[in-house]
């Protein structure tokens, strides 16, 4: 399942290192960080709980930018 | 701006008036004070960087920028250098305003540009009274009322009133339509003249408007190899700078120390430090998505869809473009212009023919119905098979009629006439015995010349024209075009395999495009390695398929998306060689003790500006 979700953040940097981060999230098939539409799309392992993944995402982004916003 | 830009621009011009009257100030004697006083700039200029720097260091992220701004301006304080350790800071929160400034002009603008978006629907109620709504809210099958001015929010049919539409908000030419009761209208269109009442067909997000904003939007994600490229890149230099102003702070004043010179060590450090501020990456890595963004947005208000920056990449390579014929170079208004050899009356053969082909949407199908002119009678055909490539056989009436090609015609073991006659040759065959045929025939585009000149122009080096059509048909349209080659009588499947021989003869880099109408040759635009599908307004198939979508059916088009591809592409690599060059140079320089902080700055935040002014031109491709 692919779901796409709006972010803020400041730099493009960072919205790559939130692209890496998104990716190693457990449940996490592939991602994509758009820093120009600021979009994030995630596609999600079959049976994963999305809303328990992205809690993870929004976590592990935090780690790697700490100024970033994911819109759940 | 927002507020976080007014904001940083504040602190910006606070932290400037600061500095620049503590240059003034003689301070000198007062070594204390002079540092508290550069304090107040810095600190207000930098302290945001430097409380992430600390933040990342705490979460065991340390490379990234804000601990190389955070290290380089402490460092310089630490020397003495107040001056730059302040302009460091200051210079690099200016490139970040301008960064952030630059990005959000671009959004603004593609929005703009891109301003399909409707606001709102006037439903219409039962009482006759109209109400304002998300468009989201509305569902199929309700009746929308558009005003003269209004955008048609959601794709429908129209059910009542005429009006002229503008397309060029979709197409990026303002060529106006007519439609009355009864047509179909896609969403983005603008009504210009009258009152329409349309019954939506489809929901908001499924609409034309929405599904092309969406695209546009998401084309970003679709990363091209000079983004990766630059992502690794990133990943890499970031920590091998850092190591390597350690290395540059500790090991040259040791090995000084050891053949018994003066360590000298501030001088290395301060080495070490123009290092880590010209190891930013962020110059690099925001002009590239920028230019992307930039090249997709100015394409699509050309009614040019590029699906992914892969896509343009790939287009801009493009060195044999390879054409359907019909819809593609010609118009595919088949017009029945001829019955010849008929054992019946001609209108019989053209009704019994129509009814044969009833069932399909080919557009020589869809010619012979309507030279016939009449709503066929569904009741008397049964058993319709399509035979791919060659034609439909059904029962009409109880009989059995073939209406197809010379392939049918073995097939189904009728000799035909030949026909002499320019054209596609529809044969009928009646009950095993020929019937005669109909002749069809097709327009070129008007400026499908011009555009396999432009095409050649823009650096493809080869065209060639796949057809189902006839050997004489597709050698007097190719002569007439001035396509290099074509390949005629080609089923579907064959198609597929002319464009992989294309493929396999192309050396290194080259890439075959293909160009269709995305109704038929699905297959063929996937296979491709990059599919182009025309006039595809209103069509999802076409949409679906496609790497590149163009809205209109101007062949002329083709050459133009090349043409922003490789000014998108060349500008990337320009920043990509720039940037990279200019900072390895300073490295080099820096390491030598002959680049100061300023060479640094200019290194950091001046690339940087230029980079994304450079970027930002990617935008202005109306003229190309």
């Amino acid at each position: 399942m692919k779901k796409t979700y709006k972010i803020d953040v400041d730099c493009a940097n960072c919205a790559n290192k939130m692209e890496e981060a998104t990716k190693k999230t457990a449940g996490v098939k592939d991602a994509s960080v758009n820093f120009m539409a600021l979009k994030m799309k995630v596609e999600f392992e079959d049976g994963a709980d999305v809303d328990a993944v992205m809690q993870e995402v929004v976590k592990n982004c935090k780690v790697v930018e700490d100024d970033c916003e994911i819109f759940l | 701006m927002t507020k976080k830009q007014k904001n940083l621009l504040a602190r910006v011009i606070i932290a400037g008036i600061l500095m620049a009257v503590l240059a003034v100030l003689p301070l000198e004697n007062y070594p204390v004070l002079r540092f508290l006083l550069f304090l107040v700039p810095y600190l207000t200029v930098g302290y945001d960087i430097l409380r992430k720097a600390f933040k990342g260091i705490l979460n065991r992220q340390v490379f990234d920028e804000h601990f190389l701004m955070g290290v380089a301006t402490i460092g310089a304080m630490a020397l003495g250098e107040y001056t730059e350790g302040v302009a460091v800071m200051w210079f690099y929160q200016i490139g970040e305003l301008f960064q952030s400034y630059a990005v959000g002009k671009s959004r603004r603008n593609i929005s703009e540009l891109m301003d399909i978006r409707p606001d709102y629907a006037n439903l219409l109620a039962e009482d006759g009274s109209t109400e304002r709504v998300d468009p989201d809210d509305v569902e199929v099958g309700s009746t929308i009322v558009v005003n003269p001015g209004e955008k048609i929010p959601i794709d429908g049919v129209v059910t009542f009133g005429s009006s002229t539409l503008n397309t060029a908000a979709l197409t990026g030419e303002s060529l106006p339509r007519d439609v009355k009761a009864g047509d179909e209208v896609i969403s983005g269109c603008v009504n210009m003249s009258g009152l329409l009442r349309i019954e939506t067909t489809r929901e908001f997000d499924e609409s034309t408007a929405s599904k092309i904003l969406d695209l546009v939007e998401n084309a970003g994600s679709r990363k091209s190899r000079s983004e990766q490229f630059i992502t690794k890149f990133a990943k890499v230099y970031t920590p091998a700078v850092c190591y390597a102003a350690l290395a540059l702070a500790v090991i040259p004043p040791v090995v000084r120390l050891i053949i018994g010179l003066a360590p000298n060590f501030p001088d290395w450090i301060y080495r070490a430090l123009t290092f880590l501020v010209i190891s930013c990456p962020c110059a690099i890595v925001v002009s590239i998505p920028l230019s992307f963004f930039g090249g997709i947005g100015g394409a699509s208000a050309n009614g040019i869809l590029i699906k992914g920056s892969n896509f343009m990449e790939t287009l801009s390579e493009v060195a044999v473009a390879a054409f359907d014929k019909t819809g593609t170079i010609t118009k595919g208004n088949f017009a029945v212009t001829g019955v010849h050899h008929a054992v019946m009356e001609n209108e019989k053969l053209l009704e019994l023919a129509a009814l044969a082909e009833s069932h399909s949407s080919h557009p020589i199908s869809r010619s012979i119905l309507a030279a016939y002119g009449k709503e066929p009678d569904a009741a008397r055909v049964s058993g319709v098979r399509e035979i791919s490539g060659a034609g439909v056989v059904a029962t009409v009436d109880g009989h059995e009629v073939a209406a197809g090609n010379l392939r049918l015609m073995n097939e189904v073991g009728v000799t035909a006439e030949e026909c002499h006659s320019t054209g596609t040759i529809v044969h009928v065959a009646v009950d095993g015995t020929y019937a005669g045929h109909i002749v069809i025939a097709d327009e070129i585009k008007k400026n499908a010349a011009d555009a396999v000149r432009a095409l050649k122009a823009a650096g493809v080096r080869k065209t060639v024209m796949l057809t189902g059509d006839k050997e004489s048909v597709a050698s007097a349209v190719a002569e007439q075009v001035g396509i290099d080659e074509f390949r005629a009588e080609l089923l579907p499947a064959d198609k597929v395999a002319a464009v992989e021989k294309l493929i396999e003869g192309c050396s290194g880099k080259d890439k075959v495009a293909f160009v269709g109408d995305g109704i038929n040759d699905a297959p063929v635009l996937a296979r491709a390695d990059i599919g182009i599908a025309m006039g595809a307004l209103g069509s999802d198939a076409a949409i679906e398929a496609a790497d590149v979508v163009l809205m209109d059916d101007d062949p002329k088009k083709i050459a133009k998306a090349i043409r922003i591809a490789k000014k998108c592409i060349r500008i990337v690599y320009e920043n990509i060689y720039f940037a990279i060059g200019v900072k390895l140079a300073c490295l080099v320089l820096g390491a030598l003790g002959i680049a100061n902080m300023w060479l640094a700055i200019f290194a950091d935040v001046g690339v940087m500006v230029l980079c994304v002014l450079n970027a930002v031109r990617c935008l202005s491709v109306r003229s190309l």
